[in-house]
C-alpha cells in the first residue's frame, strides 16, 4: 500500500483516532468465562471424591496396546477406503461426463444406488452377501469361470468393511469429482485440443490438475468424515478404535475414559490430516490467488489485541484488515 | 493453404454460416471482419475441427478437414486423426487460454513434448528461442496471472508457434486487451507475417489488416459480403452494410 506523496516525495503520515470495538471485548469476555468454566470442570472438579473425568484412567489407556492397535487398524480402513473412493470415485466422474449415454447412464446408476442407501446397511450386505453367492467365478459371462473365489472365507471383517465404505465413498467422490472437472474453463479444453491433445490426455495434463483446487477442500472434507465413519465398522466385530475401545470398557466399566481416549485418537488424526490438506492445497494452488496461505485467527487475535498505530497510512476506501501494522 | 467452398455450419436451427467461399494461398495473411454475430469466429474454429461443418467443403493443404474422401464418400476422420491435424495449425484465443497451473516454459513446451514427442531439452531451447522472439526472454518461470493481457496473449502466440505450424489462426487476439497492450502484440503478429507464415486472423484492427493483410473479407449474416485487397475494401467499399459497418470502426 503506498502512501500518498506531496511533490517532494515525503509521505504525509494521516493521524486519526482508530474506530474502537467495546462489543468485541464483551463478547470475548462472555467466551472467556465459559472457558474458564469447561477448564475448571475438566481438571478440578470431583464426583464422590474422585477426579470426575479420571484422567489418570485415560493417561493409562491412551498408549495402551489394544488402541494403539485400534488406531493402526482406523487409519489402515481410512486409507484403503479412500483410495478405493478417489480412484473408482474419479473413473466413475469422467465416465458421467462422457458422451457415450449408456457409459454415463451407468455411472449415474452407480451414484444413485451407493448414495441412496445407508453405509452400515452396505457394509452388513458386504459382510453377509457370502450367504447368497457362496461362490464367485470369474470367466466367459454365462459360461464356464477359470478362478473360483470362496466368498465365506474371502469376505472377513476388513474386507467387508472396506467395500461397504469404499464403494460408498466413490458415489460421493464421483460428484465431488464431477463438479471439479466442470468447473475448469472450457477454453483451457479448447486451448489443449488446439495444440494437438487428445481427451484422455487433456484430461491427464490439463483439466485434473486445475480441477484439484475445487476438489482438494471437499476431499479433505471426506476424509476426515471418513476416519470417523470407519468406527461402523465396530457393528461387525472389526477391532478398530472405538471397538478396542469398547471391549475394554466392556470389562472395566471405564466407560467414559476410555470414549475420551478414543476421541482423543481421533482429533489427533484429524489434526495430521488436516495438516496435510494444507500442503496439499498449496501444492495445487500454484499460479493462482488461492497459493497464498490465509491469515490465521491467531494473528488476527493478536492484530486486535495490539493496538492499531495511530499512524494509519492513508487508504480510505481499504477496511481494516488491510493495513500493515 | 486454406479453401472453403460452400462452407455451411448450423448450431440447432440458427444457421452461422451460410455458403461461405474463400482461398488462402501459402504465405498470406487473410483478415475477416464483420459485426459480432456474423460468423466470422465460427468460421475460423471450423478451419482446426473445433467445429463441424455441415455443408460445402473445407479444405487445408489440400486436405478435407474432419473428413477423409474414398470413393466418393466421406468418412468422419478418429480423434487421433483430428488431433494430428489439429497439431499443424496454430490457434491463438481471444482469452488467451494459457495453462495457468503451468509456468510459461511448461505451457510452451507441453504440447512439443507430450504430442510431437520432441526431447525436453529441444524443446525448452525451442522455448527460449520463441519467448526471445516474442520479447518475453527470461520470464520462463512466471506464472501465466503474473503477466499483463499483452504478455500473455505473447506467450499464447509463443505456445502455439512451438509446434511449428503451416497456418495460423488469431481469433481476436486484440479484442481481450487494454487499449495500450494492444501495439506489443500486433507487432510480434507483424513480425510473424514479414518470416511468412500463413495467417488467417479475425480481428477488428482496422490499421492492421490495411498494413499487414493481403486479403480481406468482410463477413456478415453468415456470408462472405465483399473481399479483396484491404486498401480498395478499406477505402472503396462497395456493399452498403460494409459502407455502414466501416463507417462505425474506422
Amino acid at each position: 500500500m503506498t502512501s500518498p506523496q506531496d511533490e517532494a516525495g515525503t509521505a504525509i503520515p494521516i493521524k486519526a483516532v482508530p474506530v474502537r470495538h467495546p462489543w468485541r471485548w464483551v463478547v470475548g469476555a462472555i467466551i472467556a468465562v465459559f472457558a474458564a468454566m469447561l477448564v475448571h470442570t475438566l481438571a478440578f472438579s470431583t464426583l464422590g471424591g474422585k477426579s470426575r473425568w479420571q484422567w489418570g484412567v485415560i493417561g493409562h489407556y491412551l498408549f495402551a496396546t489394544p488402541i494403539l492397535h485400534g488406531v493402526e487398524r482406523t487409519i489402515l480402513l481410512t486409507v484403503l477406503a479412500m483410495l478405493i473412493g478417489v480412484v473408482l470415485g474419479t473413473s466413475l466422474a469422467v465416465m458421467r461426463l462422457s458422451p457415450n449415454p449408456i457409459v454415463s447412464g451407468a455411472s449415474a446408476l452407480y451414484i444413485w444406488f451407493f448414495r441412496g442407501t445407508p453405509v452400515l446397511l452396505q457394509i452388513f450386505f458386504w459382510y453377509y452377501i457370502a450367504a447368497i453367492y457362496p461362490k464367485l467365478s470369474i470367466g466367459i459371462p454365462f459360461g464356464p469361470g477359470f478362478v473360483h473365489i470362496d466368498m465365506t472365507n474371502f469376505i472377513g471383517k476388513l474386507t467387508a468393511a472396506l467395500l461397504g465404505l469404499g464403494l460408498n465413498e466413490a458415489a460421493y467422490m464421483a460428484e465431488i469429482v464431477r463438479a471439479g472437472i466442470i468447473s475448469v474453463d472450457e477454453g483451457q479444453t479448447e486451448a489443449a485440443a488446439a495444440l494437438g491433445m487428445r481427451r484422455i490426455m487433456i484430461m491427464r495434463r490439463i483439466v485434473l490438475p486445475q480441477a484439484m483446487r475445487v476438489i482438494i477442500p471437499p476431499t479433505g472434507n471426506e476424509t476426515i468424515s471418513m476416519l470417523k465413519t470407519t468406527s461402523l465398522a465396530f457393528t461387525i466385530a472389526y477391532t478398530e478404535l472405538l471397538y478396542s475401545a469398547q471391549l475394554i470398557y466392556a470389562n472395566n466399566y471405564k466407560t467414559i475414559p476410555l470414549l475420551v481416549v478414543a476421541a482423543l485418537w481421533y482429533l489427533a488424526i484429524t489434526s495430521v490430516l488436516y495438516v496435510g490438506q494444507y500442503f496439499l492445497e498449496r501444492r495445487y494452488g500454484r499460479g493462482t490467488v488461492f497459493g497464498q496461505p490465509n491469515e490465521t485467527a491467531l494473528r488476527r487475535f493478536w492484530r486486535m489485541v495490539s493496538r492499531p498505530p495511530s499512524h494509519i497510512s492513508a487508504a480510505p476506501l481499504s477496511t481494516g484488515s488491510e493495513h500493515e501494522p | 493453404m486454406v479453401r472453403a467452398a460452400g462452407v455451411r455450419k448450423r448450431f440447432g436451427l440458427n444457421e452461422v454460416l451460410r455458403g461461405i467461399d474463400l482461398e488462402v494461398q501459402r504465405g498470406e495473411v487473410m483478415c475477416v471482419i464483420g459485426p459480432s454475430g456474423s460468423g466470422k469466429t465460427t468460421l475460423l474454429r471450423c478451419i482446426n475441427h473445433l467445429e463441424q461443418i455441415h455443408g460445402g467443403r473445407l479444405e487445408v493443404d489440400g486436405q478435407l478437414v474432419g473428413y477423409r474422401e474414398r470413393d466418393g464418400k466421406l468418412y468422419e476422420l478418429r480423434e487421433r486423426e483430428v488431433a494430428r491435424n489439429r497439431a499443424q495449425i496454430g490457434m491463438v484465443f481471444q482469452h488467451f487460454n494459457l495453462f495457468p497451473h503451468m509456468t510459461v516454459l511448461e505451457n510452451i513446451i507441453e504440447a512439443p513434448i507430450r504430442v510431437k514427442g520432441l526431447p525436453k531439452e529441444q524443446a525448452v531451447e525451442k522455448a527460449r528461442q520463441l519467448l526471445g522472439q516474442v520479447g518475453l526472454a527470461g520470464r520462463e518461470d512466471t506464472y501465466p496471472r503474473q503477466l499483463s493481457g499483452g504478455q500473455q496473449q505473447r506467450v499464447a502466440i509463443a505456445r502455439a508457434l512451438a509446434m511449428d505450424p503451416k497456418l495460423m489462426l488469431f481469433d481476436e487476439p486484440t479484442s481481450a486487451l487494454d487499449p495500450e497492450l494492444v501495439g506489443e502484440v500486433l507487432a510480434v503478429m507483424r513480425d510473424l507475417a514479414k518470416s511468412g507464415m500463413t495467417m488467417f486472423v479475425v480481428t477488428h484492427e482496422m490499421g492492421f489488416a490495411r498494413e499487414v493483410g493481403d486479403q480481406l473479407v468482410f463477413m456478415d449474416g453468415g456470408v462472405v459480403v465483399e473481399s479483396g485487397a484491404p486498401r480498395d475494401v478499406i477505402a472503396n467499399p462497395q456493399h452498403e452494410r460494409t459502407k455502414a459497418f466501416l463507417s462505425k470502426v474506422l
